[in-house]
């Protein structure tokens, strides 16, 4: 009857542990929305409003502060996720088409996730390395210097490494 | 005695109390400073930047957040302020959705004044326009984002005065959006339509679902019988449509123009406010008297209905069972008043004018159809009705007077005072010494719970009952007054509440005021004026005087409280989740 993302599952009683730790505290919504979010890879709607209803604020205020921070987010993210930096530096060098090819590849736009969550994308702000702009990371793993040829390379390696694994 | 400083705005000397603002010193020393997203007492939180003032700091400064003190300068106006203001509000032009001779608002536009004002003649910036689907599944209110300037009045009303919160601003920088969470529409929201997010919208970003099409559809049709029925806030702020100063009461010239536009009868709603009086009264008396469920609550207002129904519904057996005066005064009409006609219900058409933007909601309730019909076929705002007088050509300012129609003309001064907050609670207490005793007491002005004040308390005793009384307007101060009697801090027999900040005179239908106007007027004080007045000027002032009603108990409803009474006057509330279950 269900896809499984709504099972009572045992995170629900973490998540309650953690309202109840903030709960208090003037300011607890976003260290509970960043814990929520640890424990769950992501919010969905269901966390949100369980987070709502434990802090005694209104769903609105919750969806308007993980909407405001692009640190939450509201998709699962991948396996390995990407994150293609669109600061000052590294957009003049161009990775603005260095964020399209990605997505031309994987077929999905920043805040998303590939169906197999394999790869997610985010375009983010200056991860301070300007010096060798324009910088993608996968994980922790930093990409400096790049050409938008070198991307389809890039994730060829991430596939490879899949299908090891496998 | 509060404290007060001295200082220099455009170089004239002002004093200003301590905490207040350089906008409200600027404001008392006569000079305007230009706003858009300031709303006093609502939104006070520089957002817009229209108002920014130069105070001798490395940036300009938005005067409506900008403190007092002592020895300030201040300058309002120089070239380098104006080219500034000028700049942003360019700038917010360039984004928005510039439709503005189709625009509901067009003409009573802030954004268009201000722009006037600013004598912006061309927009330099050409900005990216975004395209957000319009929310028009409400019954009550449709949302276009792409009008919307981001002033965030709405979001401060619904949040802060209402706290119902179900509009946040989603997103940020360029994507920035007023929406409900995850761009739900507001039907699938606790959103309760009391349409005040409407009359706070300095643009045209929030509107009445429009009905008014409807009703012409209607009118032409032959085969039906057009009734209507009008509020008693409605006539107190029409005449603000039609150039009549605030607290003009037309009620004669409104009557005419009603009849002017071909319905066959137009009736007082007011009749049906005597009616729920009666009944309400008589539910007050049994639960005092039996032990029932105690406090009483108003059910006149279904904006704060579906508040109770979302945030308590413990207290869903408080509420009155009483239908509201618009919902009673359907069945009325469907079922005594089409036998007493001849006209077989199917054929009767019943429009309500109300002030109100959550009767479009109440109208489709479902368990509204005592009659088998539904008891309202359509609702239409105090703005809508405004629109179809303009649109038909009638002169209002030179029609005559003219009167409700019978059977259910007349109405009393209780009746009248429902559009005021404490109204239903003063004219149920001129009606309950009746009621309990047979035999009416000397108090009429019920003063005590007249006023703007949040929440009114009350203790009057009748025939050696004390019955106490409480009284809030607004749903913050609602949330206030049911939390303190739920936690058992405070005992009432009998609560109002009007979902709306001064009752229906400020409801979510009414004419909508500027924040020119609202800064410097309280209009709930001001249309209350005018429902006092002609409660004073008429010699019935109780409910249960009132012959018309009396007459339809006689020949139909039997008594209060009786057996057709509830089956086609009273109703039953339903709990209500804040948001649908996930989907999954």
């Amino acid at each position: 009857m269900s896809c499984g993302c709504c099972k009572a599952d045992n995170k629900s009683e973490e998540l309650d542990k953690i309202i109840a730790k903030y709960k208090d505290s003037r300011g607890a919504l976003i260290p509970v929305l960043h814990e929520a979010q640890e424990l769950y890879g992501y919010l969905p709607m269901s966390v949100q409003k369980k987070v709502a209803k434990g802090l005694n604020v209104s769903l609105a205020d919750v969806y308007g502060v993980v909407t405001f921070y692009t640190q939450f987010s509201l998709n699962p993210k991948g396996k390995y996720k990407i994150n293609v930096c669109l600061g000052t530096a590294c957009y003049v060098k161009g990775a603005g088409q260095i964020y399209d090819k990605i997505a031309e590849i994987l077929k999905i736009k920043s805040g998303e996730c590939t169906p197999d969550g394999i790869f997610s994308l985010d375009a983010c702000r200056c991860v301070g390395a300007c010096g060798l702009a324009p910088v993608i990371m996968i994980n922790e793993d930093v990409y400096g210097r790049l050409a938008v040829d070198d991307i389809p390379g890039i994730i060829q390696k991430y596939f490879d490494m899949e299908a090891e694994a496998v | 005695m509060s404290e007060f400083v001295t200082l220099t705005i455009d170089g004239k000397e002002v004093k200003a109390p301590v905490g207040s603002t350089v906008l409200e010193a600027a404001k008392s020393a006569g000079i305007n400073i230009p706003t858009l997203c300031f709303l006093k007492d609502i939104n006070e939180i520089g957002a817009c930047r229209m108002c920014i003032v130069d105070v001798g700091a490395r940036s300009f400064q938005a005067a409506c957040m900008y403190p007092v003190s002592e020895g300030l300068k201040v300058i309002t106006n120089s070239p380098k302020i104006r080219e500034t203001r000028r700049v942003t509000l360019e700038l917010i032009l360039s984004s928005h959705e510039k439709k503005c001779l189709s625009c509901v608002r067009s003409l009573n536009c802030e954004l268009q004044k201000l722009a006037q004002d600013l004598k912006i003649h061309d927009i330099r910036f050409e900005g990216e326009l975004q395209h957000y689907p319009i929310d028009d599944l409400s019954p009550s209110i449709v949302r276009d984002p792409n009008k919307c300037v981001l002033c965030r009045r709405c979001v401060s009303v619904c949040k802060n005065v209402q706290t119902v919160s179900a509009i946040e601003t989603i997103d940020r920088g360029y994507n920035t959006i007023v929406a409900s969470p995850f761009h739900m529409p507001l039907k699938d929201t606790p959103c309760v339509n009391c349409g005040q997010c409407i009359v706070a919208c300095p643009v045209g970003a929030l509107r009445e679902k429009n009905s008014t099409e409807k009703v012409w559809e209607a009118l032409s049709n032959k085969d039906l019988h057009v009734v209507v029925q009008t509020a008693p806030a409605v006539r107190a702020a029409i005449g603000e449509e039609f150039g009549y100063p605030i607290g003009t009461p037309v009620t004669g010239k409104m009557v005419a123009a009603l009849k002017k536009l071909g319905f066959a009868k137009v009736f007082d709603t007011d009749t049906a406010a005597d009616l729920t009086i009666l009944e309400e009264g008589t539910e007050l008396v049994d639960r005092i008297k039996n032990n029932g469920k105690l406090p009483l609550i108003t059910s006149c207002s279904p904006g704060w209905i579906k508040f109770c129904e979302h945030n308590f519904p413990d207290m869903l057996d408080n509420l009155s069972t009483c239908k509201s005066p618009q919902n009673m005064f359907g069945a009325v009409l469907k079922s005594y008043y089409a036998k007493k006609i001849g006209i077989d219900p199917s054929k009767i058409f019943v429009v309500s004018v109300m002030p109100c933007t959550a009767k479009k909601f109440e109208a489709e309730r479902p368990e509204l159809a005592s009659t088998g019909y539904p008891d309202i076929d359509e609702v239409i705002t105090t703005r809508e009705l405004a629109e179809m007088i303009k649109e038909s050509g009638i002169d209002f300012k030179n029609l005559g007077d003219e009167i409700f129609d019978d059977p259910m003309g007349e109405a009393t001064g209780a009746g009248v005072i429902f559009g005021a907050t404490g109204g239903v609670m003063e004219a149920a207490l001129r009606s309950v010494p009746y009621l309990l005793t047979g035999k009416d007491d000397d108090n009429v002005d019920i003063n005590v719970v007249r006023g703007v004040d949040g929440i009114k308390e009350a203790e009057v005793e009748i025939a050696g009952v004390k019955i106490k009384a409480a009284v809030a307007h607004g749903l913050g101060n609602a949330r206030k007054l049911i939390d303190k009697v739920r936690a058992g801090e405070a005992e009432y027999h009998f609560i109002e509440i009007m979902a709306c900040p001064g009752g229906c005179v400020c409801g979510g239908g009414q004419p909508i005021q500027p924040a020119s106007v609202r800064n410097e007027m309280d209009l709930r004080a001001e249309r209350a004026k005018a429902l006092y007045q002609e409660d004073q000027s008429l010699t019935l002032r109780r409910s249960h005087h009132n012959p018309y009603v009396l007459k339809m108990y006689e020949e139909y409803f039997e008594k209060p409280g009786g057996h057709k009474s509830h089956e086609l006057l009273h109703t039953h509330y339903v709990a209500r989740e804040n948001y649908p279950e996930d989907n999954c």
